[in-house]
């Protein structure tokens, strides 16, 4: 708790200061803005939702902060509509939508495929190898070969985000097959167990660990072609986080740039929070990972 | 009408084994080793015998033979007249780790074995798996993670695995040797009692003369590289023996005395026990 009080009052000043030396022109706020107006944004980018409404869609971006106050006094109800169809919320529903569709895709590809080239040689000489090359390949060299095959389609960022998750999450979970200790085997297979029961009741939960951390770590892989996917290719069926991110440069709104970059941290901490930590600390506290 | 339980938790009649001139060699990176060679060997039914050699006399490895772990070179193992292809669970293995899933607790590392087999449904193969808790005295840690067990209780947890599903045969690799001595010779004592109550034929491999002399009605004494038959004794100690027991000590000092001799070669004599 005392720790807690002590990160929180170090941002609070680090903040603070940073706030009374633009304030005081210690360099261009249009180039680097106050953390209020970063604040101001996100405030205004989650409750813009009514003002929208009555907009084209492509001014909202130039939403400004003056409308702020209007927008709290309402009630609840009209409160929610104006959450629920803001921009931010808009834009994080878009890209949460495809980096869960393409997280999906790349883990049902990602793990059958890790099984396979640990148990076949065959598959670990041709598709490992694959793997292990595509992995050191960033995926947002896949959007050019993407735009080709896709046009400029919500299919292409899929693809994007399934190329960087499927071959750390098989490399992963062949490593965890790999290295399950050989006693678990032959003591299933002394009480009968073989074929795919040994599969799927020994040597996948076996190589569970290590498989939620290649989880983990493709997870970080998909977010990470998705904001370069969303930078780099403008999509008419939805504007993401990443395209935000892009429109504010183009905008010269460095306070949209920055609320989006801190909203994109938050959404990455809060992932791991709610889909992998419990897993995590489930699977340690039943081994026992925690004793040293 | 006995009940489905009471069915499968009825004593079976334990197996008898027979290994006839087997051999096994390991081919490796070094070439190939023989590891065993041409032992012959009986095990009658309910009978209790101890493997007992230096190390390198493939004591565990004719253990894995009969589990049908690995595959003979020559010769052949029966098993109550029909050769040994493939493990069963008519065979059993204890190991000298436990060999516990980590994933599972206690009551579902006993229950492992159990649900693989058809006849019983899922309400009685808790029941018998709970049975064999009972039986090694941890019907209060079936719900326990393995990493919060002791060593001697892993151990337990083990026997009972091994022995939920009811096999004719245990086979028990070294599986006392990682205790401290005052869990062990309790150890000794509860598979004492359990080997008179469900009756089982038992192979036991070790490297501890007392331990072999305490536990088995025979002992195999083997020889190193390769792994050769060299005498067999047969004990007739009363049970339960206890290993502290001066009888128990005496007999053991015998066959330690025939080891020691055929070890004064010296290209065995690092292999001492």
């Amino acid at each position: 708790m005392k720790r807690n009080l002590l990160t929180l009052l170090t941002f609070a000043a680090v903040l603070a200061a940073l706030e009374v030396a633009g304030r005081n022109g210690a360099w261009d706020t249009r180039v680097l803005p106050l953390p209020s107006e970063v604040a101001a944004y996100i405030a205004d980018a989650f409750t813009d939702g009514a003002r929208r409404d009555q907009l084209p869609a492509a001014v909202t971006a130039n939403a400004t902060a003056a409308t702020l106050g209007t927008a709290t006094s309402t009630t609840a109800a009209s409160l929610w509509t104006a959450f629920a169809g803001s921009t931010l919320t808009e834009a994080l529903l878009v890209t949460l939508k495809r980096l869960v569709s393409g997280y999906l895709i790349g883990f049902l590809a990602g793990i059958p495929l890790g099984l396979l080239t640990a148990r076949f040689n065959f598959f670990r000489e041709t598709f490992g190898l694959v793997a292990l090359g595509m992995q050191g390949l960033p995926s947002v060299c896949w959007v050019p070969l993407a735009l080709i095959w896709f046009r400029p389609t919500e299919n292409a960022i899929l693809f994007v985000v399934v190329m960087g998750t499927v071959w750390s999450l098989m490399l992963a979970t062949e490593h965890g097959v790999r290295t399950v200790p050989p006693l678990y085997v032959r003591a299933a297979r002394t009480m009968g167990s073989r074929g795919l029961h040994l599969w799927w009741r020994v040597l996948l939960p076996a190589a569970l660990p290590a498989v939620i951390g290649g989880m983990k770590q493709s997870w970080a892989f998909a977010w990470r072609s998705l904001m370069a996917a969303e930078i780099y290719v403008t999509i008419l069926t939805g504007c993401g986080l990443g395209w935000l991110l892009h429109n504010g440069r183009e905008v010269l709104r460095m306070d949209q740039v920055m609320g989006v970059m801190l909203i994109i941290v938050i959404v990455g901490l809060t992932a791991d929070r709610i889909l992998f930590a419990p897993a995590e600390n489930r699977i340690r506290a039943r081994w026992g990972l925690d004793k040293n | 009408m006995p009940t489905a339980i009471e069915q499968e938790l009825r004593p079976v009649a334990p197996s008898k084994l027979s290994l006839r001139h087997v051999s096994k060699i390991f081919r490796g990176q070094s070439g190939e080793t023989l590891a065993i060679d041409d032992i012959s060997l009986d095990v009658s039914e309910g009978e209790f015998v101890c493997l007992a050699g230096p190390s390198g006399c493939g004591k565990s490895t004719i253990l894995n033979l009969i589990a049908g772990l690995e595959e003979l070179t020559s010769g052949e193992a029966l098993l109550d007249g029909a050769p040994i292809t493939g493990p069963g669970r008519d065979r059993m293995v204890m190991f000298q780790e436990a060999a516990l899933f980590p994933w599972l607790d206690a009551l579902g590392n006993v229950l492992f074995g159990l649900k693989l087999k058809p006849n019983l449904n899922n309400a009685e193969r808790r029941e018998v798996a709970r049975f064999y808790l009972r039986l090694v005295g941890l019907e209060k840690q079936e719900n326990a993670n393995i990493h919060e067990l002791s060593g001697g209780m892993r151990q337990r947890v083990a026997l009972a695995r091994s022995l939920a599903p009811n096999p004719r045969i245990l086979l028990m690799d070294e599986p006392f040797s990682a205790l401290d001595t005052l869990t062990r010779e309790t150890l000794y004592r509860d598979l004492q009692s359990i080997f008179s109550k469900r009756r089982k034929t038992i192979v036991f491999v070790t490297h501890n003369i007392r331990e072999a002399v305490c536990l088995g009605d025979r002992i195999v004494l083997l020889s190193s590289h390769p792994g050769r038959v060299r005498e067999i004794f047969t004990v007739n100690l009363p049970r339960p023996r206890d290993i502290n027991d001066a009888a128990v000590a005496t007999f053991a000092h015998q066959i330690t005395e025939t080891l020691t001799q055929y070890l004064e070669t010296p290209a065995t004599k690092e292999a001492v026990l």
